[in-house]
């Protein structure tokens, strides 16, 4: 064994672990030497990984600025030049779908960021204490849960004003009750744990049991209901901004070109066709990633 | 004998009473037990499944408030509600060492976590020690408990237990779900370190070889009631009275086919 760890593979095989890092990149290569086995997953990662190098490098990648307009050449077809073809304002498609994986990302990230922690909030306190908190709690849940995701952000955009940081803020409000009930269910099974028990007897308060004890055990479960729900996220994004709720002209929004490419559809296919393949890559992408994510943080598998 | 007054015990329980459920489904599943430990000695509590053996350690350690009687700990009354210094003197070693430790949590996280809550220093120093004293060693400390065999876990909530150097320790069934090979380690583990240490235990289990091996004292629980308080060399000269402790007794022996059938018909009447 010794003469393996000089390498780094040897290093992150080794069975004696000697540092709170080493234990956690070690963890961390076993993932992935998991996720590695799942081509879909990979598969899938690699999209993403992609569509964050092309966001990063947008300005580099995409050949014109995303509202650069020459009317002398509308609608022309995809070409040598125009890979994606123009728009009705002769626009290049190209760029603006480089151009719009940023707003993808940002808008699906910040969702994320925003919905998974309320989610957690939520569902672990609901579900550690009990009683009347998780009575009120999860009512609450049941009334956000009784509308349809699109129907409830679009009202909430259409009392705040359409934008892109307005249509994040209602997508985050449709997105978090899945998660509180999917860490609710998790903390029921783990509450009454010995585990749980004996720190209990070592006099931890509910807040520590709930913050260091509970939510790591929820948070596989979350991350993956979180990346498989990042689908519906970029279809809602797409959905508003196709109803003219979400980014405002003349933000590239994949969802938004899609909803002006309809109306030059039948001369112009590629207006409409372009960013609804980009959508729907993106969110099978991240479906895919989900599938292969839970194979690997699953904690039962271990 | 040992000594049972309750005047100078470290543990004293007068009156328990423990109950579940409420109406017609209302179950006593500690029916008003009494019993006193001295410091340093290890009491056993005895008896089937179910008897409520294991629910009086959760009442003493806190962990159920639903309970009443008086019960002392150490010279203090103890209420349903309990201060954090109590848990410092009082600790627990549960059952089964695959559900009693945190899955995502390595040998350090789980034994710094204590010494966090009650803001103990030195967690260096302290947690290399108790690894020694448990037979682990420090190789272990950064290890996931998948990673741990049935009794190295058992050992590690052993550390667990004792790294807030408590004076009680309450240990409910701490080898039953073991290897048979490694119950003995384990048991002389928690002898040892009861006469190093001067630990004052309570020792819940079925197996009458191990109170033997462990124990002072014992008491025989059936059905919530304690049936009969007696010495461990009682054990040894076949002299319990009880009519259930000899049959607890007599099924410690082994299976003796003549005595399962006149079991057989006690129970069909």
């Amino acid at each position: 064994m010794s003469d393996n760890t000089s390498t780094l593979r040897g290093w992150l095989r080794a069975e004696v672990t000697t540092s709170p890092r080493h234990a956690a990149l070690q963890r961390f290569y076993f993932g992935w030497l998991r996720l590695k086995g799942n081509p879909l997953a990979l598969f899938g990662l690699s999209v993403l990984l992609f569509l964050i190098v092309v966001a990063i490098l947008a300005p580099v990648i995409a050949p014109v600025g995303f509202n650069d307009q020459s009317l002398t050449r509308r609608l022309l077809p995809p070409s040598a030049e125009h890979w994606f073809g123009t728009d009705e304002l002769g626009r290049d498609v190209f760029s603006r779908i480089v151009w719009g994986s940023r707003i993808t990302l940002y808008i699906s990230c910040l969702v994320a960021i925003i919905a998974a922690p309320v989610g957690l909030a939520v569902g672990t306190t609901a579900g550690y204490f009990g009683g009347w908190t998780d009575t009120v709690l999860m009512r609450v849940n049941d009334i956000f849960l009784s509308f349809p995701g699109l129907i409830l952000a679009l009202a909430f955009v259409a009392a705040l004003g359409p934008g892109i940081e307005n249509a994040v803020i209602a997508i985050a409000l449709t997105a978090w009750p899945p998660i509180a009930r999917l860490a609710r269910a998790e903390t029921l099974t783990v509450r009454s744990s010995d585990y749980i028990a004996a720190v209990r007897i070592q006099g931890a308060s509910p807040a520590r049991i709930i913050l260091k004890h509970i939510v790591p055990m929820c948070i596989p479960s979350v991350v993956v209901r979180i990346t498989l729900n990042m689908a519906g996220i970029i279809l809602t994004a797409a959905g508003l901004g196709f109803l003219g709720l979400g980014a405002q002209p003349p933000l590239p929004e994949w969802g938004a070109m899609l909803s002006t490419g309809r109306q030059s559809m039948l001369q112009a296919w590629w207006l409409a066709a372009i960013p609804g393949l980009a959508i729907l890559t993106t969110s099978l992408a991240f479906n895919l990633f989900g599938d292969g994510l839970r194979d690997v943080l699953d904690p039962r598998s271990e | 004998m040992t000594d049972s007054t309750p005047e100078n015990a470290m543990i004293s329980v007068r009156d328990l009473r423990v109950s579940f459920g409420s109406g017609a489904g209302l179950v006593h599943a500690v029916d008003g037990v009494s019993f006193n430990v001295q410091p340093g000695e290890t009491y056993g509590l005895v008896g089937e499944s179910g008897c409520g053996k294991s629910t009086i350690l959760r009442a003493l350690c806190g962990l159920n408030p639903n309970w009443s009687g008086d019960v002392t700990i150490g010279g203090e009354a103890m209420t349903p509600v309990r201060t954090r210094s109590f848990y410092r003197r009082v600790q627990m070693v549960f059952q089964d060492p695959y559900g009693s430790l945190h899955p995502r949590h390595t040998v350090n996280t789980t034994l710094t976590e204590p010494l966090k809550i009650h803001g103990i220093g030195d967690a260096d120093e302290r947690i290399t020690r108790v690894l020694v004293q448990v037979g682990l060693g420090p190789a272990f400390r950064y290890r996931y408990p998948h990673q741990l065999s049935g009794g190295q876990r058992q050992r590690l909530a052993i550390a667990r237990a004792l790294i807030l150097e408590p004076q009680v320790l309450l240990l409910d069934e701490p080898t039953s779900a073991l290897d048979v090979s490694v119950q003995a380690e384990i048991l002389n583990l928690l002898v040892d370190l009861r006469e190093r240490l001067g630990l004052t235990c309570i020792l819940v289990s079925h197996d009458l070889a191990v109170v033997a091996h462990m124990c002072d004292r014992l008491g025989v629980m059936n059905a919530g009631k304690m049936l009969e308080e007696l010495p461990v060399t009682a054990l040894e000269d076949d002299s319990p009275t009880h009519p259930y402790t000899r049959q607890l007794l007599a099924a410690s022996l082994g299976y003796d086919r003549r005595l399962a059938s006149t079991a057989v018909e006690d129970i069909e009447g």
